[in-house]
């Protein structure tokens, strides 16, 4: 496979945007001033890591892309020491972030790390669930802790307890240091993200590979469905919508609840109603912690948690109750989803010939089974519960620099990489001290004005899928599972890339993630805020989603994503409901406009449009 | 009582020397008496399958018309030390030898037993003179040989009685082939020793049909049945005069997982006019349509399943879609067998010996993932 060189890429700069490469950090840049580095580039393949970064990265934003370059590549290589890779390497171009697994190629290395890797990894596989348990642990005292940091302002005059205590610190060293517990915190959170991640993947991994040798033609979808736990987490927020749901009628405050898609107005009423106020006392130990889930990944700033938009998990308990009124069911069928994952792990053993191949089968499903909890659990933790309450903290920071006039908007803060945060903070406390301006107020606000157009013009840059050396293998489990999702999926998003007029693309093509076959009326929804305009029976097509979106599957016949594989949530939701789903487009929400008529496979992958 | 159960009902349990048998008195215990293909018939009937009703004239039946005719002795004659090498000895001598078959008279009680059950499987069907297929069903002895010969031996839409014995003697008459005698001179079989049954079967009137293997013909895999159809008789698909269309279902969900529609453009169906079987041009607006629809496919996989279930082994099923009859009771198995060639490899193991998910997940690793 022939892919461009990655520093002929970086050559063509984008007009206007010359310079942007101060908005990340250094090391992230292909370079041609250092021979030996430039070489080791050249030689590499890269990837562009389209799943995880649909849009280009805003400087702060980039700081989640740091940590797991850090935890993920110390856990490969000097934690597990997992013999023929070493870490996972970073660059970017243009605001995208590309990757690249670097092996380890001395065979006598890989030779040596062998019995550590067997004997590191092996406690962590043998030792599981207690493991698992201890983290769960480590990660909630975490969280407690980012929720507990405190921001402090900057006062004119410190209290005088400071002086009374003999405290010696001032209110600027504590912002200083607050920032910086912070930050760390968040490199912290993403330090356990790692500690079972990649075990995990590698045990679904291989076995996805066994199960395909032993049946070439298998759905990944349905391995996936083999292993899938059943009560996931992630499920949770969405039970919780269905039990404010149930107590709403129980309470006879359901019309209330109901009265309108503003959160503002039905609190106004339920607080002014004596149920209404019981029923604000479940909703709010509901939220404690289900509300932190992000309306998005969790990935980006922009990323909302319920907690910051009520009206997301508003409209979902309206969905809710009215399937109630209906008489209709809101309960998952449960039951009936053990059932159907344990018939189709009993056929596809009954298939198997071979009575070793049979015992490796059980043996695989077993480690697989054991482990992949915890692959579909963490992003609840982290990238939903940490993220949201962090995201928040940092808003608090931003509105202390705007405060000081080095930000315009506290939104603005997102365009200034975590470092130079830090360098602000800096210049504001000893102007707060000193009694000065900060020197900062005429530099940032108009640096962030450039950078916003930087990004803008990011944003309509297409990032080429690969570039560098492929190798003939890849070894890194996490790779893998990237790569298989990237590696089929770019080809089908670069034939959609190739035709220029995209009101002339009538079909699309993604994964199966769910079987069946509905025709329907599309309806693009950006954000999960838009959901309230589903309509009974439509398709939803979306960038992706996540568990903030559960209740808009209880409305729709079909789903199509962007972005996300056999594992991604629209995926395992719509396999539950038994409605098609076709994930990882690439383009549906920018090619389909809401009310085309479309027909949704979810065997094959294919999404026609009808013209 | 419909003419149907009437017919099942009233005849004795047929003796073993019986000339004649219905389908359904046969089973897969009765591969000696009646060839592969009648008793695996009768098989699929009692396991509950829609199998298109019909009858068999046995092995014994064949045999003692051949007897009676006074050919078993002239084959003798005629065989005694011929040389499997001397092709052209052998044509001269199949085609005395076949041509003894095809016009020597037969008993008349014979004759009549054969036009009876005709008659009596016309008024099952509640047709005057059904349309019947007529095949060789070979025995296992003779396997090989038999089935090159059975390949060529099957006369579709066959009508009265006349009709149906002309062809009966035709496919009688396979067993002695210029390549099937040469087979059993080098496998050393007596050559009045081996045997051939022959099966009258009701046509189904197609719509669509094709085949079905209840495995990957490409790569052996279990988890799929592959179905492959076209419009019309399914004569068009077996002999390989059109890309079928083509569909891939998972065994275990039953969901369709490839579909591939071909420019079908020819298709083998009856000429109402004359009677008879032909090949004809597929209009052009119907050569790219799906000649299966997707809830055919499923039910079709689900039987294909229930019937490797009942055989314990992978399947290679013939099929048809009856235009004459609704939705959801038309799909007919005209056909089914063991699949040899998948299932005839020793099962190789994938892992070797088992080893723990550890061991297992190291050796992935080290063998990493290629790029394609």
């Amino acid at each position: 496979m022939k892919f461009p060189v990655p520093h002929d890429v970086r050559a063509q700069v984008i007009p206007g945007t010359e310079g942007w490469e101060r908005m990340y950090p250094y090391q992230y840049q292909f370079v041609t001033d250092d021979a030996e580095r430039n070489a080791y580039e050249k030689e590499a393949f890269w990837f562009y890591d389209g799943l995880h970064y649909p849009e280009p990265l805003y400087p702060f934003d980039t700081i989640w892309d740091e940590a797991w370059y850090l935890a993920l590549s110390q856990y490969n290589n000097r934690i597990f020491m997992v013999p023929p890779v070493r870490g996972v390497d970073h660059r970017m171009i243009n605001g995208y972030v590309y990757i690249s697994p670097v092996p380890v190629k001395d065979g006598d290395e890989i030779g040596s790390r062998v019995p550590h890797f067997m004997e590191r990894a092996g406690h962590y596989y043998k030792n599981w669930d207690d493991l698992e348990a201890k983290w769960k642990h480590k990660m909630e005292a975490t969280i407690r802790e980012l929720e507990k940091l405190e921001l402090p302002r900057l006062p004119d005059m410190e209290e005088l307890n400071v002086v009374i205590d003999a405290l010696g610190e001032s209110k600027g060293f504590h912002l200083l240091k607050a920032y910086d517990d912070l930050i760390n915190l968040g490199i912290k959170c993403w330090q356990y993200h790692f500690e079972f991640l990649n075990l995990g993947y590698a045990a679904y991994v291989f076995f996805l590979d066994f199960v395909q040798k032993l049946f070439p033609s298998i759905p990944p979808q349905r391995v996936t469905q083999m292993i899938s736990g059943i009560d996931v987490i992630m499920y949770q927020p969405d039970e919780e919508l269905k039990k404010l749901a149930r107590r709403a009628i129980e309470l006879g405050v359901d019309q209330l609840v109901t009265s309108s898609k503003e959160w503002t107005d039905v609190e106004k009423a339920l607080k002014a109603d004596a149920k209404g106020t019981e029923w604000l006392v479940s909703l709010s130990l509901a939220k404690e912690p289900w509300f932190n889930v992000s309306t998005g990944t969790g990935w980006f700033h922009h990323d909302r948690s319920w907690n910051d938009e009520m009206n997301v998990p508003l409209v979902g308990i309206q969905t809710y109750i009215e399937k109630l009124r209906e008489g209709a069911s809101i309960d998952r069928p449960t039951d009936k989803v053990i059932a159907e994952r344990d018939r189709i792990t009993a056929e596809y053993r009954d298939l198997i010939q071979d009575e070793a191949d049979r015992k490796q089968f059980d043996e695989l499903l077993g480690c697989a089974k054991t482990v992949f909890p915890y692959v579909e659990n963490h992003l609840f933790y982290v990238e939903h519960w940490f993220h949201s309450v962090f995201w928040n903290k940092m808003r608090e920071v931003a509105a202390i620099l705007k405060e000081h006039g080095v930000l315009a908007d506290v939104e603005d803060v997102w365009l200034l990489r975590r470092d130079e945060i830090k360098q602000a903070l800096w210049d504001v406390v000893t102007a707060w001290a000193t009694g000065v301006k900060p020197r900062g107020t005429a530099t940032w606000p108009k640096e962030i004005e450039w950078r916003k157009g930087v990004m803008e013009k990011f944003q309509q840059w297409s990032p080429p899928p690969a570039i560098g050396t492929a190798p003939e293998v890849i070894q890194e489990p996490f790779t893998i599972v990237l790569w298989g999702v990237t590696n089929k999926s770019l080809a089908d998003w670069a034939a959609v890339q190739e035709v220029g007029d995209p009101e002339t693309i009538t079909e699309l093509k993604g994964f199966g993630g769910s079987p069946g076959i509905v025709e329907g009326k599309a309806r693009v929804c950006r954000t999960v805020s838009e959901v309230g305009q589903l309509e009974e029976g439509e398709i939803l097509v979306a960038p992706t989603t996540s568990p903030s979106w559960a209740p808009a599957f209880a409305k729709i016949g079909a789903c199509v994503t962007d972005v996300g594989g056999v594992m991604s949530h629209a995926a395992i939701v719509c396999r539950e409901y038994g409605m098609p789903a076709v994930v990882g487009t690439g383009h549906a929400t920018k090619v389909i406009r809401s009310g085309m008529m479309l027909r949704v496979d979810g065997s094959t992958g294919a999404v026609s449009i009808q013209r | 009582m419909t003419a149907a159960a009437e017919a099942i009902q009233v005849r004795p349990k047929p003796t073993s020397d019986a000339a004649l048998v219905w389908f359904e008195e046969c089973d897969k215990h009765d591969v000696e008496r009646v060839g592969g293909k009648c008793s695996s018939l009768g098989e699929l009937i009692h396991m509950g399958v829609r199998v298109p009703p019909g009858f068999a004239i046995t092995t014994a039946g064949c045999t003692r018309f051949l007897q009676d005719a006074g050919i078993l002795d002239e084959i003798d004659r005629l065989l005694q030390g011929i040389d499997a090498q001397d092709i052209e000895r052998l044509e001269q001598v199949s085609s005395l030898v076949r041509g003894m078959i095809e016009s020597r008279p037969m008993a008349i009680e014979l004759q009549d037993e054969i036009a009876e059950a005709y008659r009596k499987l016309s008024v099952r069907c509640c047709v005057p003179a059904a349309p019947v297929a007529v095949r060789s069903s070979a025995t296992a002895e003779d396997l090989p040989g038999a089935s090159f010969a059975g390949q060529q031996d099957t006369y579709l839409w066959i009508r009265g009685a006349d009709g149906v014995l002309e062809h009966v003697r035709r496919c009688i008459s396979s067993l002695y082939t210029a390549r099937a005698i040469a087979y059993r001179i080098r496998m050393g079989f007596e050559h009045t020793q081996v045997a051939i049954s022959v099966g009258v079967q009701k046509m189904a009137n197609a719509y669509t049909a094709g085949v079905m293997f209840t495995l990957h013909p490409g790569n052996g895999d279990r988890s799929v049945i592959v179905i492959d159809s076209n419009f019309g008789f399914g004569e068009s698909v077996v002999s390989g005069e059109v890309t079928p269309d083509h569909f891939v279902v998972n065994k275990v969900t039953l969901d369709i997982m490839e579909r591939t529609i071909s420019q079908k453009e020819v298709c083998c169906t009856v000429d109402l006019k004359t009677q008879r079987c032909v090949t004809l041009p597929v209009p052009a607006e119907r050569q790219n349509v799906q000649s299966l629809i997707d809830d055919e496919i499923s039910e079709l996989a689900w039987m294909g399943k229930q019937i490797e279930k009942h055989y314990g082994r992978p399947m290679d099923v013939e099929w048809a879609l009856d235009k004459d009859l609704p939705a959801g009771g038309n799909i007919f198995i005209l056909q089914a067998r063991p699949e040899t060639v998948w299932s005839d490899k020793a099962a190789t193991s994938t892992s070797g010996e088992a080893r723990s998910a550890m061991d297992f997940i190291l050796a992935g690793l080290l063998s990493g993932r290629r790029l394609s």
